[in-house]
Formats: C-alpha cells, sequence, structure tokens
C-alpha cells in the first residue's frame, strides 16, 4: 500500500491541513474530517489553552497528529523556545519551524531555520522545517536531522501555485527525507500538480480558510492529493510538442531517393 | 537621522495641488498594480480616488485576507495613571485641566488585571500620562512584572523613551509599542502641544524607531486625525510605517486610524474628518502597505467599526475605559468619550457574526 512515513509514523493521507485565517474554529472539525488529513497544523502564539470556547485544541479530534508550528519566530532561538513551550503544552513532539525575519514578504529564513532544525532534531523533536526551496539549505536542513523538508510553492497566502515548480523538482530529485510542498497552493489543481511532480505531501491552508465552503474545498484539495499521487505513481505517459504521426526532421529517411 | 530626513523632502512639494491633478483613470490604473510608490499612494487619497471607493475596498478586502485570513484580534487599554506634564489642548489628561489625578497602586494594577483577564482577553494595552516622577520606568516596569502572570502580549502606550530605556521595557516583558506622533505637521504640532516635554517633536517621531531598535516586536504608529489636513498626515504616517519597515524588517509595524473624540478640555478639532475620509485613508493605507497592521479603537461607533471589519481592519480594541482604574471602578476621567461601549463577550458575537474570527492571543510571553 502507498503509505507516506515522516519520523518513523506511517499516514495514509498526503494533505496535511492549516488552521490559520478560519472565520471560526467552530467549522475546524468537519474541515478536518472532510480533507481526511492525519496532520493538522497550528501557530503555538494562538493557542490558549485557557481559552475555552476559543481553545484551537478542543477543535481537532484526537487522533490526528498535532503540528505545532513556530509563526512569530524571528530567528532560530525563538523558534527554539516556541517549540520547547509547545511540547511543554502538550502538543507532542512534532514542530514545524517557521522563521520569518521579514514581514513584508513573509519568507522564510533558511539561514535560522537550518540552526533551530540541527538544535530540535537533537533534542528528540520530528521537525518539519518550512523554507525557499534552495538545494543547499534542504540538504543542510536534511543532514541537520529533519524528517520532511516543506519548500514553498509560493509566497504564503497568495495562492499562485507552484510557481517555484524548477527548484522544488530539484528537491524532490535529491532530497531522501520527504518533501511536502507548503505556501501558495492556491487550487485543488495545484495540488495535484505537485503530487504528480512527485512532492510525498501537500500543506494546504488558505485556499481552504478563505474559499466560501471550507469544509467542501477540503474534500476537492483531498481529492485531488489522491488524484495527482495516484497519476505520480502511474507514470505519465511522455509529453510531446508534434503529433506522433510526423517527424518533421526525420521524414526523409522513409522517402526514397528522387 | 532617520525618518525626519524623508519627511524634508516634501516641505516644498504642494501636496494639495498633486491632489487636484490626480484623475480617476490615474487611480484606475495605480489599482492594477501589485506594489505602489510614494506618489501612487498619496494618489490614493486624492478627490478622485474618493470617487472609486467601493473599487478600492474590493482590492482592499481582497489584499487583507491574503495576508491576514478571516481574523480580528482583540485586546483592551488600561490605563494606569492620569498625571500629565503636557498641555496637548486635545487631551483631557492636560496639565491644566483640573481633573482628578490618580495612579494605580501595584495591588489596584492587579486587580484591574484579573478583571480584564476574566473577559478572556490575552492582549493589554498599557497607558500612562507623561509624568516621570510619578510614572518612571521603575513604575512601568514593576507594573509589566505583575501583568505577565495574567497576559500573553503586554504593550505600551507611554511618553516616549530613550533607546536604553525600551530595552528594559523589553526586558521587563513588553513586546509591542503604540505612539502616535499626533500630527506630523510640524507647525501644528507647536500649536496642539503648548507645553511640557511632548512639545519635542523630533525626540516623539524618532520614538518609533528607537523601540524597532530596542527589539520590540510590534510597532504601533499614527497620527490624531482631525489636528491637520488629514491627506497630508494620513501619506506621511503611511511613509513613516514604510520607513520603519523596510529599515526593521522584522518588526510588525501596524497603524492606528484615530480621530479625535470629545474629552474634558472641550477642543473640538481643527480639521473634519469625515467617515468618508476614514474610510479613503484605510484603504490607501492597506493597498500601499499590505503586510501592516491596522487598528481600530473604540474611538468610533460600533457602527462604523463593524463595518470597516472587512476593509483592512486587523486589530479592535474591546471592553474598554478610558479612564484610569476603570475596569473595577466607575470614577474617573475618561481621557476622550468612547463610541463603542461593548464588551469583549459582545464584540466577539459581532465578529463571529461578520464572518471573521476573534483572535484572543497571537503571542505568549516566555517566562
Amino acid at each position: 500500500m502507498d503509505q507516506l512515513s515522516i519520523g518513523g509514523i506511517t499516514l495514509n493521507s498526503r494533505l496535511l491541513v492549516g488552521t490559520g485565517k478560519f472565520s471560526s474554529y467552530g467549522i475546524m472539525p468537519d474541515v478536518i474530517k472532510k480533507s481526511g488529513t492525519q496532520v493538522v497544523t497550528m501557530a503555538l502564539r494562538r493557542v490558549d489553552l485557557e481559552g475555552r470556547e476559543d481553545n484551537i485544541l478542543e477543535y481537532i479530534p484526537k487522533d490526528c497528529i498535532l503540528l505545532p508550528n513556530t509563526s512569530g519566530a524571528r530567528n532560530a532561538e525563538e523558534a527554539i523556545r516556541i517549540a520547547g513551550l509547545a511540547r511543554a503544552m502538550g502538543c507532542g513532539n512534532w514542530i514545524k519551524i517557521e522563521v520569518i525575519s521579514d514581514q513584508k514578504y513573509l519568507l522564510p529564513d533558511n539561514y535560522e531555520t537550518i540552526k533551530a532544525t540541527e538544535v530540535l532534531a537533537k533534542e528528540g523533536f520530528i521537525v518539519l522545517p518550512y523554507m525557499s526551496p534552495d538545494l543547499m539549505a534542504a540538504k543542510a536542513m536534511e543532514s541537520a536531522g529533519a524528517a520532511a523538508v516543506m519548500p514553498l510553492g509560493a509566497p504564503i497566502g497568495t495562492n499562485r501555485g507552484i510557481r517555484t515548480r524548477e527548484l522544488i523538482e530539484i528537491l524532490i530529485d535529491e532530497i531522501k527525507v520527504p518533501i511536502i510542498v507548503d505556501a501558495g497552493i492556491g487550487k485543488p489543481s495545484h495540488a495535484a500538480e505537485a503530487m504528480e511532480m512527485g512532492a510525498e505531501a501537500v500543506l494546504v491552508n488558505t485556499a481552504i480558510a478563505t474559499s466560501e465552503d471550507p469544509v467542501k474545498m477540503a474534500e476537492a484539495f483531498s481529492l485531488a492529493v489522491q488524484a495527482g499521487r495516484m497519476a505520480y505513481l502511474a507514470k505519465m505517459g511522455p509529453q510531446g510538442r508534434f503529433a506522433k504521426a510526423s517527424s518533421p526532421l526525420t521524414g526523409f529517411l522513409n522517402e526514397g531517393d528522387c | 537621522m532617520g525618518f525626519e530626513k524623508q519627511l524634508h523632502q516634501y516641505d516644498s512639494f504642494d501636496i494639495l495641488q498633486y491632489l487636484n491633478g490626480v484623475k480617476e483613470n490615474d487611480v484606475l490604473r495605480i489599482l492594477e498594480k501589485r506594489k505602489l510608490d510614494a506618489l501612487e499612494f498619496l494618489a490614493l487619497l486624492s478627490p478622485a480616488a474618493g470617487n472609486l471607493l467601493e473599487t478600492m475596498a474590493q482590492k482592499a478586502h481582497e489584499i487583507s485576507i491574503k495576508h491576514f485570513g478571516k481574523t480580528i484580534l482583540l485586546y483592551t487599554p488600561m490605563y494606569l495613571s492620569n498625571f500629565c506634564v503636557n498641555q496637548c489642548i486635545y487631551c483631557s489628561f492636560n496639565f491644566d485641566l483640573n481633573i482628578p489625578r490618580r495612579k494605580l497602586t501595584f495591588d489596584e494594577i492587579e486587580e484591574e488585571a484579573k478583571a480584564i483577564s476574566d473577559t478572556g482577553l490575552k492582549h493589554i494595552l498599557i497607558l500612562t500620562g507623561e509624568s516621570r516622577r510619578e510614572t518612571p520606568v521603575s513604575y512601568l516596569t514593576e507594573a509589566v512584572k505583575r501583568l505577565k502572570k495574567y497576559f500573553q502580549s503586554i504593550s505600551i502606550e507611554i511618553y516616549p523613551l530613550e533607546l536604553e530605556e525600551y530595552r528594559m521595557m523589553a526586558a521587563a516583558g513588553v513586546d509591542g509599542l503604540t505612539i502616535y506622533q499626533e500630527v506630523y505637521d510640524k507647525q501644528v504640532y507647536r500649536q496642539v502641544h503648548i507645553g511640557g516635554p511632548k512639545t519635542n517633536y523630533l525626540f516623539r517621531l524618532n520614538a518609533p524607531e528607537r523601540a524597532c531598535k530596542a527589539k520590540f516586536r510590534s510597532v504601533n504608529i499614527g497620527a490624531l486625525l482631525g489636528l491637520a489636513q488629514w491627506q497630508r498626515e494620513a501619506f506621511f504616517t503611511g511613509l513613516h510605517a514604510q520607513y520603519l519597515q523596510n529599515q526593521y524588517p522584522d518588526v510588525e509595524i501596524s497603524i492606528s486610524l484615530p480621530r479625535i473624540r470629545p474629552h474634558a478640555g472641550g477642543f473640538k478639532g481643527r480639521v473634519k474628518v469625515e467617515d468618508r475620509a476614514l474610510v479613503q485613508i484605510l484603504l490607501a493605507l492597506r493597498l500601499f502597505l499590505p503586510y501592516a497592521g491596522i487598528t481600530i479603537s473604540t474611538r468610533e461607533s460600533r457602527f462604523l467599526r463593524d463595518h470597516l471589519i472587512p476593509l483592512g481592519v486587523t486589530k479592535m480594541s474591546a471592553g474598554v475605559s478610558t479612564a484610569v482604574g476603570g475596569h473595577t471602578s466607575d470614577k474617573g476621567t475618561d481621557q476622550f468619550e468612547i463610541g463603542d461601549t461593548r464588551s469583549v463577550a459582545e464584540m466577539k458575537e459581532v465578529i463571529l457574526k461578520k464572518g471573521y474570527q476573534p483572535i484572543l492571543k497571537d503571542w505568549m510571553k516566555w517566562d
């Protein structure tokens, strides 16, 4: 059976779901259910254990793996502190490292992320670093102990699709831990595209959260991810620019002397 | 140094003349762009852009959802003291006014904190007048120490500090600064700040930058709308925010749009800023600085606040009292009259009904 393995855990679903930007937490259980996801990410900065109805953790089914993220961290040190808090707050030992040192574009800081990955992996976390798709950085994260690498498809929240396609393809070819495309995926066809490329999984948040019907959109993403993965496994037929019948450059070989 | 240099570039630039020259087509062309320069931002404050508010609103809404999702962060102010040595003609705490002066003891601060934290809020903004004798930095750091037991994020709106003092506040556990220049127009600044240390325009202008240097997480600036020509004030506020964001990319820069409210002094403002103008400023700022937070306080009416939510607002106050000790007693003079008296629970409900999620916690204390 085709399964995804991260940090020694086997997963059936290749869709990870984020909890930010939703119009209410109340909708989360249905979104999670329809998405079929087994891994749900949440900003630890927003986890409010005393918050009663405002505590996001209350809305995540108990059989899901929690993937707290270090949103708000501006450097490795802050990311490490947030990860420690996440563990102390009972969010398990998975951590998505998000280090943003530029509020304008919200692009991840690969250099600080590598440093945080190294420390947290040593501390026994299952570390999933969010990063700009750069091969050398991804290699460094891998050798620092990352359980997966999460390159962005486009700047976060833009819904613009897999704009970094060429670079992500290189990561898929060269990095041994799973590549999970995170950020930029704006519609199910983008998710299917990432899966067809050979990404092991995708993480979707904004596209589901800001759609008119997040529950239905979650299901659409679930289907797209399955379709994309299935197509990848089925190995797509070769693409060609010309119709097969024509051989404009070598057709003369079949013509007689004249 | 700093933003002042940028401000000087416009000394001999006739902003009104430029605004009047902007055509609706110019505005439409600007709205197609991904990134705006300073003069394109200014064009969005023109009368021509004023005729295109709905078009601007549609785009501002889209950009806001992209950057912030359907969420509104809630906070409340806590007034610690109304002792003030300044003479600002628009404020109830003006030294010249004969109002009962009071500052909270540390135990009273904890009582207020308990009352506020019972509403579920986790973000607090503490305020004082300017009095280094009554509320020195040592008083404030002790107050912060007490407040840390109840809140996850503490911001200050107090007199401008030196860099080293901002560092002390950050070390004590303060993560946010709110400081309004009040008015960027230097001449008007002199006219409305008659006496006290606040007459030092430059020291105040550079305060947000000092807080950025002191590694504050968030810095919120603004102009008190109604003191001078609003187009100029909004323009300089936007440029100031952009300057800070460019210089300090890791700091969350945000903007408030406070309009003058009735207060004990009776001064009603020099310029009328209509609702339409407020909306235009909000939209222009959102389009110019898609990443900046925008705060709307309870200076505005409930009607207006509810309608501003989808236009790009990211942060709102709730359950507000602008009197010292106002969360545990109803005595005391308000800094200004508030326009929206709804409780935290009521605001949460309204925001949810608008299809947005009220956020009570968006940061955490380290220890």
